[in-house]
């Protein structure tokens, strides 16, 4: 098909129409009744007229198209594409969907939130649009959610019932597992497809066909249309659907929603039909719904229960249509759509007709109807009968083409009789439910027990239902004339080429197809009026065991797993998760090593040379200090202890292997440790309690932690003793000194070559700090190994060595700090350790006269010097980005100074002073507040 | 000389794990103190350890890696070392204050049961 010479965005505005009347309609009060109905009802027009438009265009062969570019990577555009198939959809979509809003105004009681439902209506009927208008496959699955969301919040329309809340959240679950599945299946055909474009797609049989993923492929995409088109076995939720208001079964569950998976199977039709895997798999799914759905429909008792099922088999039907797969079963397919589209639409409106004037669906109590609601009656019957397939009505017209295809399937072996048989079979029950549909409700007695006088509905109510019956006599005598150009267009692209001969007379000369079509009306005739006679219909409850109830088993057992997998892994308890934290990461740090390759990539190459003295007895002493750390963790002073000696260890270490900033910093930080600890054990007992006796968990647990020290051991002998990859030391080794003027290469790093990071580390050690505040703010510990009374002596000359030696101390810590900071550019030292080392030497007369004493005297705010150092910090920064620079740029001078002569100053020093005061800051006011602690009584 | 440190760490990390699952507060501060130690000599172990090779740039030496030790994990262990500080500090005054509030120093203490839900 050529693309027309101008992108037609009407094609967009069909789309979008619908869209823009929800949010429209959202905005609307519920009682403006009138207004609401208007609004669905101008959109819907005014859609359908922007559809016609194309009419000349569509039919002359022509595709309009429009796309816009969206989402690129994912192969998808924003685009619609009408073609005849396309066309015809959107037409029954928009044509049934005006007939509906009208019916839907008067059927809606005052009670009834009606703008609310007007809104996902017309959300629902957007969507619809777009999966028939969607020209590529991505859009077409969008859009197909959407319209399983927007069904789930039109049958749930009336929350307050249970049976709508249940039968909305079945048919969401069913329809949305489908959609999953038709995402997968389309995934899987762009990718060997190469595109998701439709026209794309459409001509690509022969590549999909012959590769691997055709039979997945093809059975995702099935599931997903079975699923939506309620074929066995997934059929149950569309019974349950009938909870919805009447409107919505006869918008959705008849016409337009539940065809939206024959659309999608008719659609793709090209690309995956014509194998042996499409003609078993479609023909059988669509035979078992067709006699099944037929048969459970003969023993409903409610009329929509009826309706629900007939459309389940007239599916199943069109479906088997599919699966046979000759170019006139396509043919008859597309007509049988447009034909039960309009009889189910107007007896699905003519059974919540005669619901809302006689206040009952159960036709066990509605009888002798025709002579309260004689034009409902007509109506009613016109329609039934093109259902049930009597001649001169359009249902006759396409079950003759169906029984022509049946036959002459000769190749297939017993499908060959099978097919034809079970046809007829089919069409007989659909006769007797058809004449049960009338009999039982229009004579048969008198009504028993109705809750209202029934009587015809007003005119507007009768016109939808009108509308339709008309359509089908109208079709059913001229069908030619009524839908021979549509029926050509939308089979040509089903079949994708030439269309075979075939002729829309009414009247074809006595041929198989005609006989079967008297045997079937006969035997439906038959069946139904023995099982009235005979077998006392009314009395007959059919009980069908199947798919519902297998579903609520399956979602109950998937709760209950779920619910014991929560139970088991996320108890809250720390050991649990720490344990399977530890567990998890062994596992995957483990588990790339374990294949061949890998292992055979690692290499220990284990040099045996004798380390140095000095470092064996470091590592003896480590070792026997951690291990009786282990050994005495219960008793918690003595663990503190070892704990410094191990922080002490490590120090060394650093200062060992060459890192003599780390071993200062180390140091300093152990030493803050260490007082920490002892500060809050004062709080806490001194002795840990152990743990109830519990040896297996022990075990377990060391288990873990050995297999964690084993892991942690193998990976640092291995990258040790391997080669040494760093492609960025070498740089940042040879610009310190002419990119920074310092020759501290790892200070450099911290507060020039990375200073962003910096800025961000003291950002989190000022937020320690105050989080520590204000977790102290209002602490009343339980107990205190050191007595209120002894507190308050200890104000009073407490240690004098102490206070006469921090006297002393502090100018000097002052001192020190301030030469670390200044030398830190070029040696080792550094903002942080200064920092530290002021913040010690802050902390000795705390330590030696107690924070009440030394409070009293110097009032020192510790958060200010925070917020100050965080300031500069940030200050030096923007002042580079106001020359122009990047943020956090710095620069440096090299003034001459008399006598000592060029000093190299860099503006990271500023920098550094920022982190200096942060540091001091937060680091004090982590030690000093707790010395703040009220220990009187609670 | 690797294989010492390997294996100190290894140990450190061991002790570390096995305190951490006592799930009592001081013995996870205690885990958390020593588990932080074994991380920051694994980072600064990850840039290859040497003896005598301090990454002070000095006049006649050339800045190249084969005089110096590798800078970058040095920075980062250093910023490291004193965040760990403060994330220590943070936990003790937590595990204070949960000591207080639920009079008793396990982990899970004032948790209520989940197995209700």
């Amino acid at each position: 098909m050529e693309d027309p010479a101008s992108p037609a965005v009407s094609l967009a505005w069909i789309v979008a129409l619908p869209f823009i009347a929800a949010a429209i309609l959202f905005t609307l009060p519920n009682y403006a009744r009138n207004l609401a109905a208007g609004v669905a009802g101008a959109f819907t027009l005014l859609a359908l007229g922007l559809l016609l438009a194309f009419t000349p265009d569509v039919f002359a062969g022509l595709v309009p198209a429009v796309a816009w570019p969206w989402l690129p990577l994912a192969g998808a555009d924003l685009g619609f594409r009408a073609d005849g198939l396309a066309f015809m959809f959107a037409g029954l979509v928009l044509g049934i969907g005006a007939l509906v809003v009208l019916y839907a105004r008067y059927y809606l009681s005052s009670a009834d939130p009606m703008a609310r439902f007007f809104a996902f209506f017309m959300l629902f009927m957007g969507a619809m649009l777009g999966i028939v208008l969607a020209d590529n496959l991505i859009l077409l699955v969008i859009f197909w959610e959407l319209t399983s969301l927007s069904s789930f919040l039109l049958i749930g329309y009336w929350q307050h019932r249970s049976d709508a809340r249940q039968g909305a959240r079945m048919a969401l679950v069913i329809t949305g597992t489908g959609g999953l599945a038709l995402l997968a299946g389309v995934l899987l055909i762009g990718q060997t497809v190469g595109s998701y474009k439709l026209d794309v797609v459409l001509q690509s049989a022969t590549v999909l066909q012959s590769s691997s993923v055709y039979l997945p492929a093809l059975l995702l995409v099935l599931a997903g249309a079975f699923t939506k088109s309620a074929q066995v076995p997934f059929h149950f939720w569309l019974p349950q659907a009938m909870a919805a208001p009447t409107p919505v079964s006869a918008y959705l569950h008849s016409a337009t929603m539940v065809k939206a998976g024959i659309f999608l199977i008719a659609r793709l039709h090209p690309t995956l039909a014509g194998t042996d895997p499409w003609f078993y798999i479609v023909t059988s799914v669509g035979l078992a719904t067709l006699v099944v759905g037929a048969y459970i429909a003969v023993f409903q008792h409610d009329l929509k229960g009826l309706l629900a099922y007939s459309t389940i088999s007239h599916l199943g039907l069109i479906t088997l249509l599919f699966g046979l797969d000759t170019r006139l079963a396509s043919i008859a397919a597309v007509f049988h759509i447009l034909n039960h589209a309009t009889f189910k639409a107007s007896l699905f409106m003519a059974a919540g007709i005669i619901d809302h004037e006689s206040g009952s669906r159960d036709m066990r109590a509605l009888n002798g109807l025709w002579k309260y609601m004689p034009i409902t009656a007509v109506l009613a019957i016109v329609a039934s009968a093109a259902m049930a397939g009597v001649p001169l009505l359009n249902g006759f017209l396409s079950k003759e083409m169906f029984f022509a295809e049946t036959i002459g399937l000769d190749s297939f072996g017993v499908f060959s009789v099978l097919v034809p048989v079970l046809a007829t079979v089919a069409a007989g029950f659909s006769v007797a439910y058809s004449m049960r549909f009338i009999h039982d409700v229009f004579w048969n007695g008198e009504p028993i027990g109705l809750p209202r006088k029934p009587h015809d509905p007003p005119f507007w109510m009768l016109v939808p239902v009108g509308v339709l019956a008309g359509l089908c006599l109208f079709v059913g005598l001229f069908p030619a004339v009524a839908i021979g150009p549509l029926l050509e267009v939308a089979a040509a692209s089903v079949i994708g080429g030439e269309l075979p001969y075939y002729s829309l007379k009414i009247w074809h000369g006595f041929n198989l197809p005609l006989i079967m079509s008297v045997l079937a009306l006969a035997l439906g005739a038959a069946f139904y009026l023995s099982l009235q006679r005979l077998f006392r219909l009314h009395d007959h409850v059919h009980i069908v065991y199947g798919g519902r109830q297998i579903f609520d088993s399956i979602l109950r057992a998937l709760l209950n797993g779920s619910r014991a997998v929560i139970r088991w892994l996320a108890t809250g308890r720390l050991h649990r998760s720490m344990a399977l934290i530890v567990a998890v990461t062994i596992t995957v740090a483990v588990a790339p090593w374990l294949t061949p390759r890998a292992a055979n990539a690692a290499s220990l190459t284990l040099a045996i040379n004798v380390p140095p003295l000095l470092a064996t007895v470091l590592w003896a002493v480590g070792l026997a200090a951690t291990l009786g750390l282990l050994w005495l963790h219960r008793d918690r002073f003595t663990a503190v202890l070892l704990l410094g000696g191990i922080g002490l260890i490590v120090s060394i270490t650093f200062a060992l292997l060459s890192a003599p900033d780390l071993a200062l910093t180390q140091l300093l930080v152990e030493i803050a440790s260490v007082v920490l600890l002892m500060l809050a054990l004062n709080y806490l007992p001194a002795r840990a309690d152990p743990l109830p006796a519990n040896a297996s968990r022990r075990w377990r647990d060391g288990l873990l932690a050995a297999a964690a020290g084993i892991c942690v051991t193998v990976a640092v002998a291995v990258v040790l003793t391997g080669p040494s990859v760093s492609a960025v030391a070498p740089w940042l080794l040879a610009n310190s000194v002419p990119g920074a003027a310092g020759t501290n290469a790892v200070n450099v790093i911290i507060v020039d070559f990375r200073a962003l990071d910096t800025l961000g580390e003291i950002a989190v050690l000022g937020i320690a700090a105050l989080i520590i505040v204000g977790v102290l703010q209002d602490y009343r510990p339980r107990r205190s190994s050191i007595s209120a009374e002894k507190l308050a002596a200890a104000g009073q000359g407490f240690s004098l060595m102490l206070s006469m030696t921090s006297r002393a101390l502090v100018p000097a810590a002052a001192v020190v700090a301030i030469w670390f900071f200044l030398r830190g550019h070029n040696l080792p030292g550094g903002g942080f350790i200064a920092g530290l080392v002021l913040a010690l030497g802050l902390l000795l007369p705390y330590l030696a006269r107690g924070t009440s004493w030394v409070e009293e005297r110097q009032r020192i705010n510790y958060e200010a010097w925070i917020g100050w150092g965080l300031f500069i910090a940030g200050l030096t920064g923007v002042v580079s980005l106001a020359l122009g620079y990047p943020f956090l740029t710095s620069t440096y001078l090299t003034p001459e100074v008399p006598i000592i002569g060029k000093i190299p100053i860099a503006s990271a020093l500023f920098f550094d002073i920022g982190v200096f005061a942060t540091v001091t800051g937060a680091v004090t006011l982590a030690l000093t507040r707790l010395g703040r602690v009220n220990v009187g009584p609670r | 000389m690797e294989l010492l440190l390997a294996s100190g760490i290894g140990v450190l990390t061991a002790v570390a794990v096995y305190l951490l699952l006592r799930a009592r507060t001081f013995e996870v501060v205690l885990g958390l103190t020593l588990l932080s130690y074994a991380v920051n000599l694994f980072l600064f172990a990850m840039g290859r350890v040497a003896v005598d090779r301090y990454p002070i740039l000095r006049d006649g030496l050339a800045p190249t890696l084969a005089n110096h030790s590798d800078p970058l994990p040095q920075a980062l262990v250093l910023t490291a070392i004193v965040i760990g500080f403060a994330m220590t500090a943070v936990l003790i005054v937590i595990a204070l204050r949960s000591d207080a509030e639920f009079g008793d120093d396990s982990a899970d203490a004032g948790r209520a049961d989940e197995d209700a839900r």
